[in-house]
């Protein structure tokens, strides 16, 4: 039965191989660090293929996180999966990275009627999206403050680390998901779902949200 | 595969050029580059998050064309290479990413290589022949150094570099005060054409006695650059047309501006290559097209003995075959490979030519 293998870097280094046919996590490999994944990310997906005997040409596919998230981690994971695609010839679906913290939202059990999963931005921010108790996206994604953020539960490192604005702002960050951060294996069961519902996942252009903050220097604006 | 003739694909992402080549040996087979410099003309200067976004979406795309134009497939290609660095730390790690996923995928050995090292191994391409010990001068938006080459794949020395901006910014700077546009080089040398280079004597940065010294007792600079003081004097010498309310000599500016750049760099490099004992140089990097530089440095090396040899412009400015010309060499002579575990190092020294493998 043919596997995907799903990787994701908008927050730290995180690859999956997945059993299509259960959906089911054969085996994954996640970093402790958030800076890491241009040195772990080829590594892990080498030792997850040759621990289970995997050839890349034999994937179903390869799904993809496209962020929201820090800019040079989410490149590298998008780089390399898109590279994977095209020596391998198999398809790369894209999907957004806060969906794994939803999954893991409703694989927790008992979703509330409508949460947010809220990521770590830095500058002070959050990524975040707002989520019915099926999964479903109804909100986002976005970035801003997380006193920003609408009176929902909050689940995700953003609740985490933003707890006390949350609370000030009347949301209700969830300590049991202060440490969660975007992870392949639950992100591979968004991109398995939607593929199965018929989802057009083929593009994997990064969520940057933000500009790239290019500004024009001090010497040009001497110039007169 | 051939020892002496691998094929080898190089990648380069270390600035705003994304660049895949392949070679075979000393033969170039595909050069494909695609540039973000349009991208950045409105802010004067290379904007990393820019030109990192920009390699992103230009990785496959150039891949696939210097496949096709090599008329190879990726079962053709003995070993990859990679700029690790020096460079812009978010783009390195789009070209090295990239690299990583395409050795795992093709079951290639890949190399993590030094990008100014890779400037001067494009040398040995199209049928030039270096001799075994030779001198680099490289000049370019993003370095100034001089080099003493013993051996490409194990021995290369810095001699001097600059201690501030890289001439290619100076140009790129001044061009915006001129008013003459981005990328600074080409604009400020055509401008420059009708100008008098001796208007205006602009200061030669780390020339005075104290930094330069004697060949016996060298200074602490003597082989190094320095561009923002003159970079100043010239904003200086802008500003006092303009407040005097007179046109702006901009040829003249622009002449001589690009007098002071080119007669420091020129001199410290052939002195260097004198004291050194070495009787070629090499000249690489963008601002290598610049004819100015290349005018007084061949008149400098002529009287001084020393051949200098400049690779086609193509082969100057920052480009994937360059990278795959030094992996070529790397593969010949038996150099281990990387791995897939080592990370970018955006001030990569040039002693440091090849990544060794985490082991
Ligand atoms: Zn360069």
């Amino acid at each position: 039965m043919p596997n995907y293998l799903a990787i994701d870097t908008s927050a730290n280094a995180s690859v999956a191989l997945v059993d299509n046919a259960t959906g089911l996590v054969v085996d994954q490999r996640v970093s402790s660090k958030g800076n890491d994944q241009t040195e772990t990310l080829s590594a892990y997906v080498k030792e997850l293929l040759d621990a289970h005997g995997q050839k890349g040409q034999d994937l179903a596919g390869i799904i993809v996180g496209v962020g929201p998230g820090p800019f040079t981690g989410l490149r590298v994971g998008l780089v390399a999966a898109r590279t994977f695609g095209f020596v391998w010839q198999v398809p790369v679906h894209g999907v957004m990275s806060l969906h794994a913290l939803a999954e893991q939202v409703l694989d927790a059990g008992e979703a509330p009627a409508q949460f947010i999963v809220a990521s770590d931005a830095r500058r002070k921010e959050v990524y975040w999206a707002r989520y019915d108790q099926d999964g479903a996206m109804v909100d986002g994604p976005h970035v801003s403050a997380a006193s920003a953020l609408p009176a929902f539960p909050v689940y995700g490192i953003g609740a985490g680390i933003y707890a006390e604005q949350l609370e000030e702002a009347g949301a209700k960050p969830m300590p049991e998901s202060f440490e969660w951060i975007a992870n392949a294996g639950y992100l591979v069961r968004r991109g398995i779902s939607d593929l199965a519902a018929g989802k057009d996942l083929s593009d994997t252009s990064p969520q940057y949200l933000r500009e790239s903050d290019a500004q024009v220097p001090a010497f040009m604006k001497q110039a007169k | 595969m051939s020892n002496t003739e691998p094929v080898v694909l190089g990648i380069e992402s270390s600035c705003d050029e994304t660049g895949v080549g392949i070679v075979r040996g000393n033969r170039l087979l595909a050069n494909a580059v695609s540039s973000s410099m349009d991208e950045h003309v409105r802010f004067g200067g290379v904007i990393p998050e820019i030109a990192a976004r920009a390699h992103l979406e230009a990785f496959v795309p150039t891949l696939q064309s210097a496949l096709d134009t090599a008329e190879l497939t990726l079962d053709d290609i003995d070993a990859i290479a990679v700029t690790s660095g020096p460079g812009l730390a978010g783009a390195l790690m789009v070209g090295v990413s990239a690299a990583k996923a395409l050795a795992l995928a093709t079951g290639k050995p890949l190399y993590g290589i030094n990008h100014l090292v890779a400037h001067v191994g494009v040398g040995v391409l199209e049928g030039t022949v270096l001799p075994p010990t030779f001198g680099a001068l490289l000049v370019s938006g993003g370095h100034t150094e001089i080099l003493k080459v013993t051996s490409l794949t194990n021995d290369v020395q810095l001699l001097g570099s600059t201690i501030d901006d890289a001439a290619g910014e100076a140009y790129d700077k001044t061009a915006r005060l001129l008013g003459l546009g981005y990328p600074g080089g080409p604009a400020i040398d055509k401008a420059a054409k009708d100008g008098d280079r001796k208007a205006f004597r602009f200061p030669r940065g780390l020339s005075l006695p104290k930094f330069v010294g004697s060949a016996e007792n060298p200074g602490k600079h003597r082989n190094n650059f320095s561009f923002s003081g003159l970079k100043t004097a010239v904003a200086r010498c802008v500003e006092h047309f303009e407040a005097n309310g007179g046109e702006i000599p901009v040829a003249d500016i622009a002449a001589s501006f690009q007098e002071a750049v080119v007669d420091v760099i020129t001199s410290k490099a052939v002195r260097a290559m004198q004291e050194q004992g070495l009787k070629t140089l090499l000249l690489g990097g963008g601002v290598a097209a610049n004819t100015r530089l290349r005018e007084l440095l061949a008149a400098r090396c002529a009287s001084a003995g020393i051949a200098l040899v400049v690779p086609p412009f193509s082969l100057c400015t920052d480009n994937g075959g360059m990278v795959a010309a030094l992996g070529a060499q790397l593969v010949a002579d038996g150099v281990s490979p990387s791995g897939l575990e080592f990370a970018t190092d955006s001030s990569q020294p040039v002693t440091n030519i090849v990544l060794n493998s985490r082991s």
